[in-house]
């Protein structure tokens, strides 16, 4: 066993030395990452045992405890989760394999468990079967994979169809319609030079398009003036945000694109490596990007002298992760690529000047690497002529939920929600969640608000809820989300995301009075306010939005009471009421 | 001996460097280059409460009592660098509550057993309750299951008490020149983990003179058999304010005072 395990993780190590790849390979060969393991991998990698074992329990996918042949992952998002049309997918699945949510089965076959937002949600309910997704779920095709995983048939053997996931290109704008010939932008460097290439993307007014909206051109300039033995360039595709996935769509369509926007940045920067950070979720992508990269390399476009330009040298590594949300953030993101737990760096020193290695690094979005490429092509100007005097050029929006056209839309910055909700048939909308969980919970009074830096600003999420749909639910699920990904760093996050989760579950259990709701403002204010990162500061918002603009939702499950138990009495009695076999009337509590 | 910290020159303070100045609370404070607010507001005797700060180790900001208000932003003041002319609000009625609540976040999360620990008196996350006016943990108890570590012949871990600040993993790693520490987990799971084969104490490299032995500010980490050698009545914080600046020493070898 040991020399299986040494060659397992020599060979993974010899691919790639991230820790995080090396743990993949062991939990992917032996479904967990055994004690033997811990220390082999600490030895092989000169680490400690400890930093390898909180590595381990930091992130979703990595395991002590053997996880089944097929380990089956269900999305719980509002958008892509496993309650589809209010029946509950992965307790049909669950019953039909006689397992429990989070267990092994006892044969070790089958796992199952429910994960965050898989960015599958223009595809409707979804899964990761050893990582590979399943999408357009339905109790049907819960049945037929029930007997797929009973017949240990292959995956390979199962339906095809399954496993294909599409664009859902709905409307083209600046960047998807990509109709220039390739990598004319490299060309087009060449002839600016890097400072050339620096004020092109600064006169273009191009911001950040994860959400921060921080000036892309600045950025680089700063980057670039900082002092240190080497710069980096690392493109955020940790695309965690529930409701989010045109980077999906980008990286599976447009990687060219992509990594032609990495050499632009590396040319105006100075960088001669450059990574991907591909979030664990979109490693079904991974055999596509290296192709994408390998093709490159022999095309001259990557490696040494790239196009012939002697001197400029840049190549790029993909580095995957394993399931944590805050890994978005970009020093968590960059902790993790150094392989080590997601936890955010304090700041300052900013990336810019102290990033990855603690050395000069940019950290952008997928899609605003794709934009610098466009802009070089086609010049400043013509960007800084669509969209608003604040938010240059367009938008990529994943829009999902009640709507008939769930997909990728690209606009110019300053669209109204009322135009998209319009353009992908959202019929009797109450509430639309821009930009995820984290963002700005919208009602319909408010629907001829403007996309931008200077209204809602966002990282290109639109969940779309109807009439019909239980909002106080969907809080609620935001809720469980920032308490699962909370990092655990500091203290109001750490504590408060729980108290806000336990406190949401009280109120739509129907226990909640007028006591409690306070109690949620004031905590949700604390976790806003003195949070360390991104996470915490935006964790509340859901909720704040939701009292201010949604009370009712809140209101209508409060019991009118003076007193009322933080705990349910009658469930508290249910161990005692086990331990000595009783279910009388005398064992319960009214 | 404990593992001595050493501070660094910029801790003193001295007369003819004063032209930066931040101000906090409206009291002008000088500092020096590369201070952050925490150092410039100590040296110059201001407290701003906090628990997972100690001069002389690298500044960690997980705690977050030390939060300040410069202008309408936030910042931990052990991280945030000194900028002169910073207006810094610190002692107010808003973040002193702030405060109280994140003291009971850390009360409520843990198991504390303050009448029947063997750090009560000494511990400075009980000594904040006491300087912030908190009379009760407030939220319901997360009662989570933490695991107890005896194996050390001297010293003893009970993970219940921990409030994850990393004084010890920093302690360790800093001046004890080990690395017997670590966080593991994510959220409210996260813990505290020992460096070791079998992860269990007794296998780390961990010894009684290691500052990481003595720095946790609970009860979590306690040296064996010297348990209540200082009666109740008589320790650090009967004695002694938490806002009293420089009680670092007394804190961590519970030195009684020549007058006590």
């Amino acid at each position: 066993m040991t020399g299986l395990l040494r060659s397992v993780i020599s060979r993974a190590y010899a691919e790639s030395p991230n820790v995080l790849h090396v743990l993949y390979a062991l939990q992917r060969q032996f479904l967990h990452i055994s004690d033997e393991a811990v220390r082999e991998v600490a030895s092989h990698l000169e680490l400690p045992t400890s930093q390898v074992d909180a590595v381990i329990e930091f992130y979703s996918f990595f395991h002590r405890i053997p996880r089944g042949r097929y380990d089956i992952l269900f999305s719980n998002c509002t958008s892509c989760g496993y309650m589809a049309g209010g029946v509950n997918l992965m307790a049909v699945l669950g019953r039909q394999l006689e397992i429990v949510a989070g267990h092994t089965r006892g044969d070790g076959l089958v796992s199952m468990d429910q994960t965050s937002c898989i960015g599958m949600c223009d595809h409707g309910a979804a899964l990761l079967v050893n990582g590979i997704p399943i999408v357009s779920l339905d109790v049907a095709m819960i049945t037929r994979i029930a007997a797929l995983v009973e017949a240990a048939m292959p995956l390979e053997d199962w339906p095809a169809e399954w496993f294909h996931v599409e664009d859902n290109i709905r409307v083209n704008g600046l960047l998807l319609k990509d109709d220039l010939p390739e990598d004319i932008s490299l060309r087009a460097i060449f002839a600016h030079g890097a400072a050339g290439t620096l004020s092109e993307i600064i006169h273009s007014g191009l911001r950040g398009r994860g959400g921060a909206g921080f000036s892309t051109g600045m950025k680089w300039q700063l980057c670039r003036e900082a002092q240190g033995d080497a710069h980096y360039i690392v493109c955020n595709a940790d695309e965690g945000e529930p409701g989010t996935f045109k980077d999906r769509v980008l990286l599976h369509s447009y990687a060219d694109r992509l990594f032609e926007g990495m050499t632009v940045c590396a040319f105006a920067i100075g960088a001669k490596q450059g990574y991907l950070y591909l979030r664990g979720e979109y490693r079904y992508l991974l055999p596509h990007l290296q192709t994408v990269l390998s093709r490159r390399r022999e095309l001259g476009l990557l490696g040494g002298d790239i196009l012939g330009q002697p001197g400029f040298s840049f190549d790029i590594d993909i580095v995957v992760g394993a399931g944590a949300y805050i890994c978005g953030e970009e020093s968590a993101l960059i902790e993790s690529l150094e392989g080590k737990r997601g936890i955010p760096r304090v700041r300052p020193p900013f990336p810019v000047t102290h990033g990855y290695l603690g050395q000069p690094t940019v950290v952008n979005n997928v899609e605003t690497f794709i934009a610098a490429v466009h802009i070089l092509r086609r010049g400043s100007a013509w960007f800084k002529a669509v969209g608003t005097e604040k938010s240059a050029g367009s938008k990529i929006l994943s829009v999902s939920g009640d709507c008939a056209a769930p997909g990728i839309y690209e606009y110019p910055f300053g669209v109204t929600i009322r135009q998209v909700l319009d353009d992908c048939g959202a019929k009797n909308a109450q509430a639309v969640q821009v930009s995820g969980p984290s963002g700005t919970l919208i009602n319909s009074a408010e629907f001829d608000r403007k996309l931008g830096f200077d209204d809602l600003s966002t990282g290109g999420s639109l969940m779309i809820f109807n009439q019909a749909r239980d909002l106080l639910a969907v809080i609620v699920n935001f809720a469980h989300f920032f308490a699962h990904e909370s990092c655990g760093f500091c203290t109001p996050c750490r504590v408060g995301t729980v108290l806000l989760k336990n406190g949401l579950d009280k109120i739509a259990g129907g226990h909640g009075t007028r006591y409690d709701l306070d109690e949620m403002q004031r905590i949700a204010a604390l976790v806003k306010y003195r949070s360390h990162c991104g996470l915490g500061q935006t964790a509340a918002n859901p909720i704040l939005d939701g009292l201010q603009r949604f009370p009712q939702a809140f209101e209508q499950r409060l019991v009118h009471r003076d007193y009322e138990p933080h705990f349910d009495l009658d469930a508290a009695l249910e161990e005692a009421r086990q331990v000595s076999h009783r279910d009388d009337t005398a064992a319960h509590i009214e | 001996m404990i593992r001595q910290l050493t501070l660094n020159e910029s801790d003193n303070m001295s007369a003819d460097t004063k032209q930066n100045t931040i101000t906090i609370d409206g009291q002008e404070i000088p500092f020096l280059a590369g201070q952050t607010i925490m150092d410039a507001a100590l040296a110059a005797g201001v407290y701003i409460p906090h628990l997972c700060h100690r001069q002389g180790l690298t500044p960690h900001g997980s705690c977050k009592l030390c939060v300040v208000d410069i202008a309408s932003k936030n910042a931990s003041a052990c991280t945030m660098p000194a900028v002169a002319g910073q207006q810094i609000s610190n002692n107010t009625p808003a973040l002193n509550e702030a405060r109280t609540t994140i003291t009971q976040m850390l009360f409520i999360e843990g198991n504390h057993i303050c009448p029947s620990c063997e750090k009560c008196g000494d511990c400075t996350l009980q000594a904040m309750a006491y300087h912030l006016g908190m009379l009760d943990g407030h939220f319901p108890q997360f009662f989570q299951r933490r695991e107890v570590d005896a194996s050390h012949p001297t010293v003893m871990l009970d993970r219940d008490r921990c409030i994850l600040c990393e004084l010890c993993v920093r302690a360790s790693r800093e001046v004890d020149g080990k690395n017997v520490f670590e966080i593991a987990g994510r959220g409210t799971n996260a813990r505290l983990i020992v460096n070791s084969a079998s992860g269990k104490l007794v296998d780390s490299e961990l010894e009684t003179s290691d500052l990481a032995a003595h720095i946790c500010p609970v009860g979590a980490i306690l040296i064996k058999e010297s348990g209540y050698k200082v009666p109740i009545g008589q320790r650090t914080f009967d004695l002694h304010k938490v806002s009293e600046i420089g009680l670092e020493k007394i804190v961590l070898t519970k030195v009684r005072q020549p007058d006590e």
